[in-house]
């Protein structure tokens, strides 16, 4: 299975994927998880990639392999259409970043993201406005893990225990509440 | 214990598993986690444990129990601080990115003829597709030229094995052993098994001038001692365990080394075999002639230079890989199940009746991934989906700099850095980037050339790259006295590889407090009276300053001192807003920042997204981005900013 989490630097992807990484480990699979640091922290595009399998190569998904897409950013979700299988899913949350081409009046933010998404089975969640439910935006991040897990057969407990370890003990109720709040999101 | 790790963390565990003891380095994409996770081992959880333990440690033990590691001012620095730790009997390291080699290539070169006491271990990263580089080049050519052997894993496991075997090579051959890596090993998380410490005692120094003084006398007897251990080494390579063979009974032989040999076994899987070459230097000779031999085809899989193949051609192989690849970018499954799979139908080396079953599923793996690559393409083409660079943060304190820099038409000579990001839209305030502590140099080169530019042209260097050569430059500037003037952007921390320390911070790696530079003391020292300092989130006063500095026929330096907005102890301001007073002339816009922005009415009801094309559009500020350094208010002539 491959997974890619795509969004904007900053967004919190890193850790998001860093918990899928750990749960899908305590499940027995061959893992591997792929990031870039660098220019990307500087709000630029932000890929991660989530592999796991029985083995694992490659760390990184290429165009048609994605099983699942998670965009934290509509735009970012279209940007990365290409890399889904044919018959592959997309989990976008409704938020929208503007880019420096659109801010400073070089290109139009595109209008028909659903249009453009229309021939994928594709979830919207308005993840920032749940994750403010639970207490914090910076928990958008959790909400959508909450959404894929939906998607996959592991026990909701299992990635709250992973959640635990992974995040300081002051915000763990705030993420297990977020985590919950998105897997409620029919999916 | 199993971990899930990047390639760096698990190369960090390795120099603590290997019992180093001293790291010093220079951070550099995609290098700079090395250090900085080696650095945790600091304080040595073993420490702790030995301490519970034991009750009382003394004071070696806490030595052999602990890792050392520093950020030093340059790479050539960290590499013959290294090498001294080595020469004194310590397993030691130092860790940069490729271009970093360039800068400690000089003491590289040389410590390839002193040969080590204690192991001593450099890692450099190489990266191919340039994620956060300014060039692409391949640090092979530098083990090859300085003859000093290279290991290359390709993932996190091996990281951390290589590390131990590095030392344990570099102590048996009496060499540095250079362990390279690429973006995706260093930045891409796998499995590794977790080990205990095993402690190395501090090995005796022994005074040996014929070893360690490199004069011309020693030199010379040393320099065979390098031809003698290559030819030992490469008996070794053909060996070695980090060198595989995998074979598949297959016609197609790969031979590959580093990250390119998974996206070869993910690609290709079964259906060829492999060479997986661990050491790639020195290569060995009779392993691939005996690997060519049982096999009718070979291609070589390589990113960047084809140093590969050009050996197996010389030792007479007959193999193909870079008239098919190409030197630049990555590698990647795909590319490499397309480009083989058009090689392999066109030569009709397998044709439909030879071929075997399993090469059958090759080919049709290549027709999925081609059906799939398109499937989804037509969504995109109709989106015309626009970029998102990356940009200067909101608050960046650099940006106001650029801002006027901009406004007053100044030709910027650059470096690397964040700042880096003022070449791009909509400021486009810089010239010239070529490698760190260029820009000072270049200018001095640019106004000794055409002096009347002197009253328009500034150099912008960041706090840690003025320290790590910058500064050479600027003695330059005093000294052949050019009127140059230099902008230093002191941001209190070395930003864009993710806030290290350095040596004008005041805090050292672990940010315990350490010695401060005194930047303006310093440039009045190598000779440049004028230097003043600006806060460049007043535009008005850093703008006065570059006019005043360009006009004067003097040298000066401007430090442009705030501390990145992102460090934690940085307090923010609330966000700005804007009011009614807003008549959407967009004069706020041309900072770049990203708080800021134009939009239509956008209600979001309900999981759905609809915009008001019919609403006039209006600027808003994004008060989760903003924090409130007030440059934009400085440009909003109606007094619609406020906060």
């Amino acid at each position: 299975m491959n997974i890619m989490i795509v969004g904007v630097g900053g967004q919190g992807s890193l850790l998001a994927s860093k918990i899928l990484g750990n749960v899908l480990i305590e499940k027995g699979y061959d893992v591997k998880v792929s990031e870039v640091h660098g220019m990307s922290q500087r709000g630029g595009s932000v890929v991660t990639y989530v592999k796991y399998g029985e083995k694992v190569y490659s760390p990184i998904i290429d165009k048609g392999e994605a099983d699942v897409i998670i965009a934290f950013e509509q735009l970012e979700a279209v940007r990365y259409i290409e890399y889904l299988k044919p018959n592959g899913k997309m989990l976008v949350s409704t938020q929208k970043i503007d880019p420096m081409p659109v801010i400073i009046g070089n290109a139009k933010y595109p209008e028909n993201i659903e249009g453009l998404l229309a021939n994928i089975e594709t979830t919207f969640v308005d993840a920032v406005k749940l994750a403010e439910q639970a207490g914090s935006v910076k928990a958008t991040n959790i909400v959508l893990l909450g959404v894929l897990s939906k998607n996959m057969d592991i026990l909701a407990e299992t990635w709250k225990e992973n959640i635990k370890k992974l995040v300081a003990e002051r915000f763990v109720a705030l993420n297990i509440k977020a985590f919950d709040l998105g897997s409620s999101v029919c999916a | 214990m199993k971990k899930l790790l990047i390639g760096n963390e698990a190369f960090a565990r390795g120099l603590y598993e290997a019992g180093c003891s001293i790291v010093s380095s220079y951070p550099g994409t995609p290098s700079t986690e090395i250090t900085e996770f080696v650095a945790k081992y600091c304080d040595g959880d073993y420490f702790e444990k030995a301490k519970l333990e034991n009750g009382l440690v003394t004071l070696e033990q806490t030595a052999l129990n602990t890792v050392y590691a520093e950020w030093a001012p340059n790479e050539k620095v960290a590499l013959e601080t290294a090498l001294g730790a080595s020469i004194a009997g310590a397993r030691s390291f130092c860790g940069m990115k490729h271009v970093g080699l360039n800068v400690a290539a000089d003491p590289l070169y040389t410590a390839s003829y002193t040969g080590v006491n204690g192991g001593l271990v450099i890692a450099v990263a190489d990266d191919s597709g340039m994620h956060s580089s300014q060039n692409e080049q391949d640090s092979r050519h530098h083990a090859i030229a300085s003859k000093v052997p290279m290991l290359e894993p390709s993932d996190s496991h091996e990281c951390k094995e290589f590390v131990k075997l590095a030392f344990s090579l570099s102590e048996q051959f009496d060499t540095p052993v250079i362990v390279r890596l690429s973006t995706r090993v260093a930045h891409s998380q796998s499995i590794v098994d977790i080990c205990e410490r095993k402690n190395v005692p501090l090995k005796e120094y022994v005074k040996n001038p014929q070893k360690y003084v490199m004069m011309p006398a020693f030199a010379k007897l040393r320099h065979v001692f390098v031809e003698e251990r290559t030819q030992k080494l490469i008996k070794y390579a053909e060996k070695s365990s980090l060198n595989v063979v995998e074979d598949n009974n297959t016609e197609i032989g790969v031979i590959t080394n580093g990250i390119s040999y998974q996206y070869a076994k993910d690609a290709l899987g079964d259906n060829v075999s492999y060479l997986k070459l661990g050491i790639v230097n020195p290569l060995p000779v009779q392993l691939l002639l005996d690997f060519a031999e049982k096999h009718k085809t070979i291609y070589v899989l390589e990113e960047l230079d084809g140093i590969i193949e050009q050996h197996c051609k010389s030792i007479g192989i007959d193999c193909k890989g870079k008239e098919i690849f190409g030197y630049i970018g990555e590698l990647s499954q795909n590319i490499i199940r397309e480009k083989l799979a058009d090689v392999i139908n066109n030569s009709n080396q397998i044709t439909a009746c030879e071929s075997e079953l399993n090469n059958d599923t090759v080919s049709l793996t290549v027709r999925e991934s081609r059906l799939t690559v398109k499937s989804n393409d037509d969504a995109k083409t109709h989106a015309n989906v626009v970029g998102r660079p990356p940009v200067m943060c909101a608050g960046c304190p650099h940006r106001g700099v650029f801002y006027v820099l901009s406004k007053n038409k100044v030709q910027v000579s650059g470096d690397i850095g964040c700042y880096t990001l003022g070449a791009g839209a909509p400021l486009f305030a810089m010239d010239t980037t070529i490698c760190m502590g260029a820009s000072i140099s270049a200018l001095h080169g640019m106004n000794k050339a055409n002096p009347q530019n002197e009253s328009k042209t500034v150099a912008v260097i960041g706090d840690s790259t003025f320290i790590h050569s910058g500064i050479n430059s600027l003695i330059n500037v005093a000294y052949n006295a050019t009127n140059s003037t230099v902008l230093i952007l002191d941001n209190s921390i070395t930003g864009m590889t993710g806030h290290q320390q350095n040596p004008t911070t005041g805090k050292n790696l672990k940010g315990e407090p350490a010695n401060k530079i005194d930047l303006v003391a310093l440039c009045k020292a190598v000779g440049i009276e004028r230097v003043r300092v600006v806060d460049p989130y007043n535009l008005e006063e850093t703008e006065n300053a570059i006019k005043e500095e360009l006009a004067i026929s003097s040298p000066s330096v401007i430090i442009s001192r705030r501390p990145c907005a992102l460090l934690k102890y940085v307090k923010h301001n609330a966000p700005f807003s804007i009011n009614d007073n807003c008549k959407s002339c967009k004069a706020c816009l041309k900072i770049g920042c990203p708080a800021i922005s134009v939009d239509n009415e956008l209600t979001i009801d309900n999981g759905q997204c609809t915009i008001d094309n019919n609403s006039k559009p209006r600027v808003k500020i994004n008060n989760t981005q903003c924090v409130g350094c007030g440059v934009c208010k400085g440009l909003c002539k109606f007094g619609a900013i406020e906060g």
